[in-house]
């Protein structure tokens, strides 16, 4: 026949030569996505939170709205 | 083994294929699920058998021709010894189908009846949901949750303006 000889050997390193760095380029690509989308601003939200916290204060506000069992709200 | 033995005082001629056929104690009869089969796999690119078991005349002078210089075989009688031994080529078993788009639908179509199905079950089977989901259970319960300040940092109560008592916009 007129047909060419087809590809027998190599076919897995042709197909990892390819796919292999598209992996590895996909994967940091998604863990960037993850750490710049989520865990750099959750980092954030958690700093600013606590720069000006009161844990006393939040504590009162607990306490009187009745929430604990141990200590009820301040008697007036 | 007895039992042919015990035939044999009889005659030669009752150890007959009948004996075979019938399951007796002759030779066991194969069925046809158990001989060796063709078939058309991805994964076996030679089968047991040859496609084609009983050769046409035709077909057995081509036999014979393979017998000599292949050189001398026209491309139609190449093809013609290839569809002897295989039936269909790799190109023509590997190709697809549009049979995904009727298993898609038929799964798309089911799981619908399947939630018709839930909805009257829904309504007719299922008795009144617990006194815990009347609007001011839940209202009660949301009061409760802000009030412990549940994830104030990202959450639920960091969405909560606690001066005005409402959301944050």
């Amino acid at each position: 026949m007129s047909l060419p000889k087809p590809m027998m050997r190599g076919l897995l390193a042709k197909r990892l030569r390819f796919h292999l760095p598209l992996a590895f380029a996909l994967s940091l690509f998604a863990a960037g996505i993850v750490k710049f989308g989520v865990t750099e601003p959750r980092k954030r939200a958690y700093e600013e939170f606590y720069k000006h916290y009161d844990p006393v204060k939040d504590f009162e506000e607990m306490r009187e709205a009745g929430i604990f069992e141990s200590v009820g709200p301040s008697k007036e | 083994m007895l039992a042919s033995r015990a035939l044999s005082l009889a005659g030669k001629r009752a150890l007959s294929t009948a004996v075979c056929l019938r399951g007796g104690h002759g030779v066991a009869k194969i069925d046809s699920y158990a001989l060796p089969t063709y078939i058309d796999e991805r994964d076996t690119p030679l089968p047991d058998i040859c496609y084609v078991q009983n050769l046409s005349p035709d077909q057995v002078s081509l036999k014979e021709k393979e017998k000599g210089s292949w050189a001398a075989l026209s491309n139609e009688e190449k093809i013609a010894l290839y569809h002897i031994s295989f039936n269909q080529s790799y190109a023509e078993m590997t190709q697809g189908s549009a049979e995904w788009k009727t298993v898609c639908g038929g799964v798309f179509f089911f799981i619908g009846l399947t939630a018709l199905v839930l909805f009257w079950q829904r309504k007719y089977v299922y008795g009144p949901v617990p006194h815990t989901f009347d609007p001011e259970y839940k209202a009660k319960e949301l009061q409760r949750m802000l009030d412990m300040k549940v994830n104030q940092v990202q959450g639920l109560a960091s969405k909560w303006d606690y001066e005005n008592k409402q959301w944050k916009k």
